[in-house]
């Protein structure tokens, strides 16, 4: 402390150059850490972090392959697909999504449902900078709109993407089914890989049997992308394979005829072509538009469709199962002849009534003072119910169960129509399982007028027409004509779906009871007391026919419907079967008009309609041909 | 000058036709000149990478750094002496300016940097206190008796923390915590005593928690949670310290190529062409690149010390140590950052980042450097 006011050079010199050195070695010291870590990070951990960048830039992209087309008969489009603006949302650029949301809703359309279905994906899982569906089907108008807001808009993209459409909108809605987003049940089912890319799937009908040709297999392309996901280049590209296009036996033209005959009508018509099985019209009314499944239905119109009284979604033609009535008659009869309770000559003398004992409970004819003396052939033609209750007392059911499950009652038989119910034939050991109780003979009187316990769905009605048509020839119902499998290959369907085996044919111990059963179908329509004969006025070609008429028992009557409408729902269900031309068949037709009244008033008229439509032209045509050959022929005769 | 280049004359006559002595007389020291040409080059040609080849960029910093040398040069030409005298009055105009700062100064996102005088240019005051802190330790401490007393290490550091504290204020956590270095430095250079040093850095450790408590402002204190466990804000400022490492990372020994980085190309890599811009060299590189820059930063600090070494007084000696230290502790500071050694705090890479003043300071820092080592009384040995 002596030298506290004299500075000191030297000393300063010496601690500044000692301390100069020591930070010199410091700074060296870091440096050298800074290159330790530089050697751990680039050449230690190399490895993670260059898959971390090429996890970065690379980004594996699925692409959906398109849908596969649905074609009617004569190549009319039943589905396609259509690109489609959407508008989307990159929840990582938004700023403040509330706000966003609450712009959109100003500018657009922007439904409660849509923005209910957007909060649910946006908690989905998905990958940063993904586009979050908000609302779909923009107009160019809306595009433009929400061009010049861009600016107010951040993350808020327009992307076009493929959507399914159906330009018939209700007419083939139950054949075709829909496609729908894909839910989580069938999330599970399906494959991850190939659905990696796609968002809808097919929820009923064709397009869910059909799902796995419709989809196609989904392709890859390997992109380079920013931070941003916006996407710089494609590196590698696997296409992917369309699905293929599916034609229908489906007529939309028929369809429409049939639709129009119904009217407003509850019901539904099937028409198979007899000489392939193909379904020419499945029509079931009232429908529904399948468009509005395809991106999400909201729950407000869903549920308007789904409490409709008149039930649009249910698929009467598949899954309605009704009394058959007196449709069923034809085959009763058949099974009678077989087992020798009857022949063509048997003939009652019908009162009005039938009672299995003297006093016993009478079980009623249609006709209240009786038809009289009648043989099978006009009991068919008049449909005489006593003469059935005589018939059905003395044959066990268990053989008309069997015989009537040869035309494929009771069962699914048809090949490609998932949603198909299976009716009931009744059997002895049915009812045991179903209500543990004992056949009775009164059970077996009310089955042999189709009434009791069968019921019948209108395909079932259809397909066992068509085989009695047929002649006992099976041919099961099939939607699928053909398939496009690549650009120039088509298959059928047989040698695409492992076809189940074709039920046996029906045999029948006297061949000849096939066409006089026929006869009596067509007197049916066109004898002078037939039950259908006003149809049968002014027809060029003959149709063998059935008339039904089913009680409707047990239909759930709810206070809350008025009257009117009660006592509307509790009429008879009109049924009419009949194929045409009765010698050489083509087409077979179940026609049904719920709460329609008698099957000769309600049904059998619609079904002229769709045969007319159908023979006509086709008779016409062939007519006009035959004339030219004979012309020709003529002609050459005449040189 | 003249009058300098008259005294030296006789005693160097030898020595008049070598270059070195010809560059001497500019007051330009050869080796920093060429050393720091080298950064500046490596660092334009980053930036023409990280800036995704933008020219106009490359031109700017270009422009940049030929004003930068320029002013280096004026500066250089000012005898130490000069700087020595005008150091108080240099720290006293700085904290008016900070002062006005505080008051009326502009800036942007929620800081407070600039000031806008009327016929100048917008500039940030703390940039001035970069050079004027050490200057004026540098000529307070000059002037004590060596080692300093506890008094004078206590007013010495009341001149470091007024600055650093308005500048913390403003906010700018980066510029003030290098001012505050600054200071400290020339204090380690005058010989403060160890226990003291740690004395007061355990001092300081203890207060730590009010600091956190009271003056860092809540990004600052995301930064170094977000430092302490990146994973936890994996979008939003942990997303540039992983994606830097994977940049660092995915360069390998031999990294990827100029302008072959896809880290920074594809907008992975935050703030490339600035703070992050070792990311984008490391990236493209590769370890061997980042062993060069390194070692040549090395020899820049490695020149200065040397010339600090050797300066004609204590003056030059703690100015050129302190000046030398904070290059060291930016450059440092920084890609220790960007590897995830140390927290976010915004320093760029010195000469190689791309920015405005500072770049312009550190060239004045530079030119003080070649002034305290050409304008000596006997020539370098």
């Amino acid at each position: 402390m002596k030298n506290r006011d004299f500075k000191d050079p030297y000393r300063e010199n010496r601690i500044f150059t000692f301390r100069a050195i020591l930070f010199w070695i410091l700074m060296v010291a870091l440096v050298c850490t800074l290159a330790g870590r530089f050697f751990y990070l680039q050449v230690m951990q190399h490895e993670r972090y260059a898959t971390a960048s090429e996890n970065n830039r690379v980004l594996l992209q699925p692409i959906s392959p398109n849908r596969g087309l649905i074609y009617d008969t004569k190549g009319k489009l039943l589905a396609d697909n259509r690109a489609s603006q959407s508008l989307n949302i990159i929840l990582e650029r938004v700023d403040d999504l509330e706000q966003s949301l609450m712009l959109l809703q100003k500018l657009l359309p922007i439904t409660e449902g849509e923005l209910e279905r957007f909060e649910k994906r946006r908690k989905q899982r998905r990958r940063p900078h993904e586009p979050v569906l908000l609302h779909s089907h923009l107009t160019e108008q809306e595009i433009a709109i929400l061009a010049v807001n861009s600016h107010r808009l951040p993350g808020v993209t327009v992307e076009a993407e493929l959507i399914r459409h159906y330009p018939f909108t209700k007419s083939a809605a139950h054949v075709l089914g829909y496609v729908g987003r894909i839910n989580e049940k069938e999330l599970k089912r399906i494959d991850p890989v190939n659905y990696s890319g796609t968002q809808s799937i097919g929820k009923l009908g064709v397009e869910k049997f059909y799902e796995t040709q419709l989809h196609g297999l989904v392709g890859f392309q390997k992109v380079e992308v920013t931070a941003r996901g916006r996407v710089l280049r494609v590196l590698e590209r696997d296409d992917p394979v369309p699905g293929m296009d599916i034609t229908l036996h489906l007529d939309s033209e028929l369809q429409d005829v049939a639709e129009l005959a119904l009217g407003d009508r509850r019901g539904a018509v099937v028409a198979i072509d007899t000489r392939t099985g193909g379904i020419l019209t499945l029509v079931s009314q009232p429908s529904f538009d399948p468009n509005l499944f395809v991106t999400g239905i909201d729950s407000k119109t869903y549920g308007a469709l789904r409490n409709s009284l008149d039930l649009p979604l249910f698929n009467r033609a598949l899954r309605g199962q009704y009394p058959p009535g007196s449709t069923v008659k034809p085959f009763v009869a058949l099974a009678g002849l077989e087992y020798g309770h009857i022949n063509w000559a048997h003939t009652i003398n019908d009162p009005g009534w039938y009672q299995l004992t003297k006093g016993g409970r009478f079980y009623r004819d249609w006709k209240k003072w009786g038809h009289g003396k009648v043989d099978l052939a006009l009991a068919i033609a008049q449909s005489c119910d006593t003469y059935f209750y005589e018939l059905a007392h003395h044959m066990q059911v268990d053989d008309l169960h069997d015989f009537l499950w040869q035309f494929g009652l009771g069962q699914r038989i048809s090949l490609d129509v998932a949603e198909a119910a299976r009716g009931i034939l009744p059997s002895t050991a049915w009812k045991k399982a179903k209500t543990g109780q004992p056949w009775y003979t009164g059970d077996s009187l009310n089955v042999g007028i189709g009434q009791g316990y069968m019921l019948a769905t209108p395909l079932q009605l259809a397909t066992a027409t068509a085989v009695l048509a047929n002649r006992g020839r099976w041919l099961q119902p099939r939607l699928l004509k053909s398939i496009r499998v690549d650009k120039d290959h088509i298959a059928e369907l047989s040698s695409i779906e492992e076809v189940a085996a074709a039920p046996e044919d029906v045999k029948l111990k006297r061949e000849g009871d096939w066409e006089r059963m026929i006869d009596a179908m067509e007197s049916v329509v066109h004898g002078r007391r037939g039950t259908a004969q006003r149809i049968g006025r002014d027809v060029s070609y003959r149709i063998a026919g059935k008339t039904g008429t089913a009680q409707v028992v047990g239909i759930k009557q709810d206070e809350e419907y008025d009257v009117k409408k009660v006592k509307e729902r509790n009429q008879d269900h009109g049924l009419f079967i009949a194929f045409a031309p009765a010698d050489e068949p083509r087409i077979a037709i179940a026609v049904i008009v719920e709460n329609g009244g008698g099957g000769s008033t309600s049904a059998a008229p619609v079904a002229r309609q769709v045969l007319d439509a159908y023979l006509l032209p086709k008779l016409a045509a062939e007519a006009e041909l035959k004339e030219r050959d004979k012309d020709k022929a003529e002609a050459a005769s005449g040189e | 000058m003249s009058s300098d280049f008259l005294r030296q004359l006789p005693r160097a006559a030898h020595a008049f036709q070598s270059k070195q002595h010809i560059l001497n007389r500019l007051h330009i020291d050869a080796w920093l000149l060429l050393l720091l040409l080298m950064l500046c080059g490596v660092g334009l040609m980053v930036l023409y990478s990280a800036s995704d080849q933008s020219m106009a960029t490359v031109q700017r910093q270009a422009t940049r750094f030929g004003v930068a040398l320029v002013v280096m040069f004026v500066f250089a030409q000012i005898s130490p002496h000069h700087y020595r005298r005008w150091s108080p009055w240099l720290y006293a105009v700085g904290v008016l300016m900070l002062l006005a700062v505080l008051v009326m100064g502009v800036g942007a996102k929620g800081a407070q940097r600039w000031l806008a005088i009327p016929g100048l240019p917008r500039f940030q005051p703390s940039e001035i206190m970069k050079v004027a802190v050490p200057m004026a330790l540098a000529a307070y401490f000059a002037d004590r008796y060596l080692p300093p007393r506890m008094k004078h290490v206590g007013l010495g550091l009341l001149f470091v923390m007024i600055p650093t504290l308005m500048i913390a204020k403003q906010p700018d956590l980066g510029t003030s915590l290098l001012i505050c270095a600054s200071g400290i430095f020339v204090l380690l250079f005058a010989g403060i005593q160890w226990r003291w040093v740690f004395g007061f850095g355990s001092i300081v450790s203890a207060f730590l928690p009010l600091f956190w408590m009271f003056l860092m402002k809540d990004y600052q204190k995301q930064r170094v949670l977000t430092f302490l466990n990146p994973e936890s804000d994996l979008h939003g400022s942990g997303w540039n310290i992983i994606q830097s490492k994977i940049a660092i990372g995915s360069g390998g020994l031999n990294g990827k190529g100029w302008l072959q980085g896809t880290q920074s190309h594809l907008d992975f890599l935050p703030e490339s062409h600035t703070d992050f811009i070792i990311a984008v060299f490391a990236e493209e590189f590769g370890f061997i690149g980042v062993l060069g820059l390194l070692f040549l930063y090395l020899l820049i600090v490695t020149r200065c010390f040397l010339i600090a070494a050797r300066a004609d007084d204590t003056y030059g000696r703690l100015l050129a140590g302190s000046l030398t230290l904070t290059f060291f502790f930016y450059f440092f500071v920084n890609i220790g950052m960007v590897t995830g050694l140390l927290p976010v705090v915004g320093l760029p890479l010195p000469l190689i980042s791309y920015g405005g003043t500072s770049i312009v300071t550190l060239f004045v820092g530079f030119g003080i450097l070649m002034s305290i080592q050409t304008h000596k009384k006997v020539l370098p040995r």
